[in-house]
């Protein structure tokens, strides 16, 4: 049967099973959506491509599936470039469809046209550009085997206008259904090797202070419940990092919560004192090892991951296990079991006690609301928390609320947290939730947001009005670009350059309600349980809570730049105590 | 080249599939850290699916262990290679036109015998000559040719092969 590029993407991806698309159309990829007119796939209709690529990372995210965005060429194409380099640090399995200029004028300057492979090469696990119409229904096959397999990751595909035009004779050909891949360069080693399993249980087994290192892996190879009967099995303790909260229970015994440059203490400094890394599907984030040559200096290293550029780039693994972690952790447990039956682990209680001893001692802290002052944010995170359904999913800007909602935000189920750990981006909430509203419309959706972030990405709230996907916001506004200032207040003597914004201004009651939203301003500690009650019965439209917080809360614990984890710096009111 | 120089040079031999763009990506990582390709040389294989790319670059070795793994995800690639010096053959071929009265023609004719060079063109004043053989010996050719007065010259960045197995 013959068929034309236009019809064949669309079938390409109903076949990859794809039931929402995020985009925005324009004159290079218009051809492309007048068959979605017929298909049975969702379309969302951003506000900004950017918009589209975060939705389809929330998507991902929050369902495990690959999102999808499709754009025009030009301009559209080089809006999708901070998303898709979100998505390659965070491994996010993202397929992105860009309209291109006909194959003819392409290289002419011709107009939108841009160099769109050539932009996104970095930012992308692998790119297409398709030169032929018959190869639409394999590129479109292969890209999401690349995006979806190994360490996952973006995949972008560029489509001439020329053969997705069925007026066009070049873009017809006989329709087929692709088989397999020819990609020889690629074959993700999934199975570990037993014998890298058995070294790695041997070196657990001699350990005194063993802690479970574990990272975003968990969570894209969907191995929360085998990291959880290791822990158990083990009764070691774990850290989730930022990008794995939610993928081991905070309210488990043996969770220590997250490390790193906010991380909390016992966190923190039990991965330096430890003699034993079990590092699964984590990468030694310069956020999580503060200084390297002095991160954890007696920690022997078991190092797990799907991506062997990972071992050794950072810190040296003693033991490297390559492989899909899950398999990694499930032969672990094996290994384990046969080795226990042969002698026990050694005695930790010496190590939990002290362990402990630093949860007592240094928790999470900070001082309760003053007369004058505006709200904790803390104590925002606290009561949205705790009045919210126990598997609400929250989707986080970057910045001190990133931070404070990752401290405070008890997550006791995988795929509940979402946000941006590698790039780091602004904006990245508001379009995130919408992605993760769109996957798991049944859940109640919170972005966590600063005034700063909003700023950049509140106009998708037009999209979730007009898409029926009511999420919810809480901008935990302080007035300012808060992360920046802080670190001008502790590193710079106060001068603080460019970080004031306006509290006031966008009103953003007005702003919420002028995008559809309901739109509440939160100023009293009395007032922050109602609104945010009210706001989790709201079921028919997005809300957004301007909570006034206090400007001048810092995020603690806190470990300075270039300082190594030994140098943690608690909240000044413990620090005090601390000889 | 001395001692010290040497430790900083790498050659690397990278099969990848032959299609448009393969070569910007593998160049682009290098790009990215800064590190300089010395040469590079491309050409199909045996099999027209694919293309050899020997690369000789300029960069210690920790980063260069990097370097090397990120080429190993780029999915176009399909292999790649380190190939120290001690145990392939390598070649390089360069072709140069080099100033010189009719007079003079005898010295560079005695340089093109010793070192079992070609002459591939003769002018009034300029002569044409290649020599293919091991980088350093193209490298002391090329020295030796200097003085005469170079107009025009190509190396072609070396290839190389694993030396063969003589037990
Ligand atoms: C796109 C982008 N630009 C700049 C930065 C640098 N940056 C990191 S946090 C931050 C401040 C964020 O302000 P806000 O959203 O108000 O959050 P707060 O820290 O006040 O909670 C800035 C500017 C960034 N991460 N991303
Ligand atoms: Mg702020």
């Amino acid at each position: 049967m013959q068929t034309n590029g236009g019809k064949a993407l669309m079938k390409s991806l109903e076949a990859e099973g794809v039931e929402v698309i995020f985009g925005l159309p324009g004159g290079a990829i218009l051809p492309v959506y007048d068959p979605l007119i017929d298909s049975p796939m969702r379309h969302v209709l951003v506000r900004h491509e950017q918009g589209a690529g975060h939705m389809a990372e929330g998507y991902a995210h929050a369902t495990g599936r690959p999102g999808v965005a499709m754009v025009t060429s030009g301009p559209a194409a080089t809006n999708m470039v901070t998303p898709l380099a979100d998505a390659m640090l965070d491994s996010v399995p993202l397929v992105c469809i860009t309209g291109q200029v006909a194959s003819g004028s392409i290289g002419t300057d011709a107009f939108q046209e841009c160099d769109t492979t050539g932009i996104t090469m970095a930012v992308t696990k692998h790119n297409f550009l398709v030169t032929d119409a018959a190869d639409i229904p394999q590129v479109i096959h292969d890209a999401f085997h690349i995006a979806t397999t190994g360490r996952p990751g973006p995949v972008l595909v560029d489509l001439p206008k020329d053969i997705v035009d069925p007026n066009n004779p070049k873009s017809h050909f006989e329709d087929y259904d692709p088989t397999g891949h020819d990609l020889p360069g690629y074959n993700p080693k999934v199975e570990p090797d037993l014998e890298d399993i058995r070294a790695a249980a041997a070196l657990i087994m001699e350990s005194k202070r063993p802690v479970i290192y574990s990272g975003g892996g968990i969570l894209k190879a969907r191995a929360a419940d085998a990291l959880r009967e290791l822990a158990e099995l083990l009764d070691v303790h774990v850290v989730t990092t930022l990008m794995n909260r939610g993928g081991f229970p905070d309210d488990h015994p043996l969770c220590l919560g997250m490390p790193g440059m906010h991380g909390n203490y016992t966190a923190v400094t039990a991965l330096q004192e430890s003699d034993l890394l079990i590092t699964l599907g984590a990468r030694f984030d310069d956020r999580v090892t503060g200084r390297v040559d002095g991160f954890a200096p007696g920690a022997k290293v078991i190092h797990a991951d799907i991506d062997p550029a990972e071992f050794h780039k950072v810190r040296f693994a003693d033991v490297a296990i390559q492989g899909d972690v899950r398999l990694t952790i499930e032969g672990l447990i094996r290994a384990i079991r046969e080795l226990c039956g042969t002698g026990a682990q050694p005695d930790r209680s010496a190590w939990k006690s002290t362990v402990s001893g630093w949860q007592e001692r240094f928790p999470l802290f900070y001082e309760p609301w003053q007369e004058g002052q505006g709200l904790k944010p803390q104590y925002v995170l606290e009561q949205l928390r705790d009045r919210s359904p126990d598997d609400t999913i929250v989707a986080s800007g970057v910045g001190q609320h990133q931070m404070w909602a990752s401290q405070y935000w008890k997550f006791n189920h995988p795929y509940t947290w979402i946000n941006s750990g590698g790039l780091g981006t602004m904006g990245f909430a508001v379009p995130a939730a919408i992605g993760a509203k769109a996957g798991m419309p049944d859940r109640t959706v919170w972005a966590v947001d600063g005034d700063g972030c909003f700023q950049m990405t509140n106009q998708e709230l037009v999209t979730a009005r007009n898409e029926n996907l009511p999420i919810k916001v809480a901008v935990l506004n302080n007035g300012y670009l808060g992360m920046v200032r802080q670190w001008q207040e502790l590193f710079y003597d106060e001068r603080y350059s460019e970080v004031h914004l306006q509290p006031d201004l966008p009103d953003y009651k007005m702003l919420a309600e002028a995008m559809g939203c309901v739109g509440i301003r939160v100023e009293a500690p009395e007032e922050v349980q109602p609104a945010i009650d009210r706001a989790n019965e709201i079921d028919d439209r997005p809300v957004v809570i301007d909570f006034r917080t206090e400007a001048s809360e810092n995020v603690y614990p806190m470990v300075p730049a270039g300082k190594t984890n030994s140098d943690v710096i608690v909240h000044p009111t413990q620090e005090a105590t601390r000889k | 080249m001395n001692a010290a120089h040497n430790d900083r040079y790498h050659t690397l031999v990278v099969r990848v599939e032959n299609k448009p763009g393969v070569l910007a990506r593998v160049a682009g990582l290098f790009a990215r850290r800064g590190f300089n390709i010395e040469s590079l040389a491309v050409a199909p294989t045996d099999n027209d699916n694919f293309s050899r790319i020997t690369i000789v670059v300029d960069v210690e070795s920790a980063p260069l262990e990097q370097v090397v793994k990120q080429l190993d995800k780029l999915i176009n690639v399909v292999e790649i290679r380190e190939l120290s010096p001690a145990d392939s053959v390598e070649r390089e071929l360069m072709i140069a036109t080099v100033e010189v009265e009719a007079a003079e023609r005898g010295q560079i004719m005695d340089l093109v015998r010793i070192f079992e060079a070609r002459v591939l063109n003769v002018g009034t004043s300029a002569m044409m000559v290649s020599l293919s053989g091991s980088p350093t010996r193209v490298s002391d050719f090329e020295q030796l040719l200097r003085p005469f007065g170079i107009i025009d010259l190509q190396r072609t960045g070396k290839v190389a092969l694993l030396s063969l197995d003589r037990t």
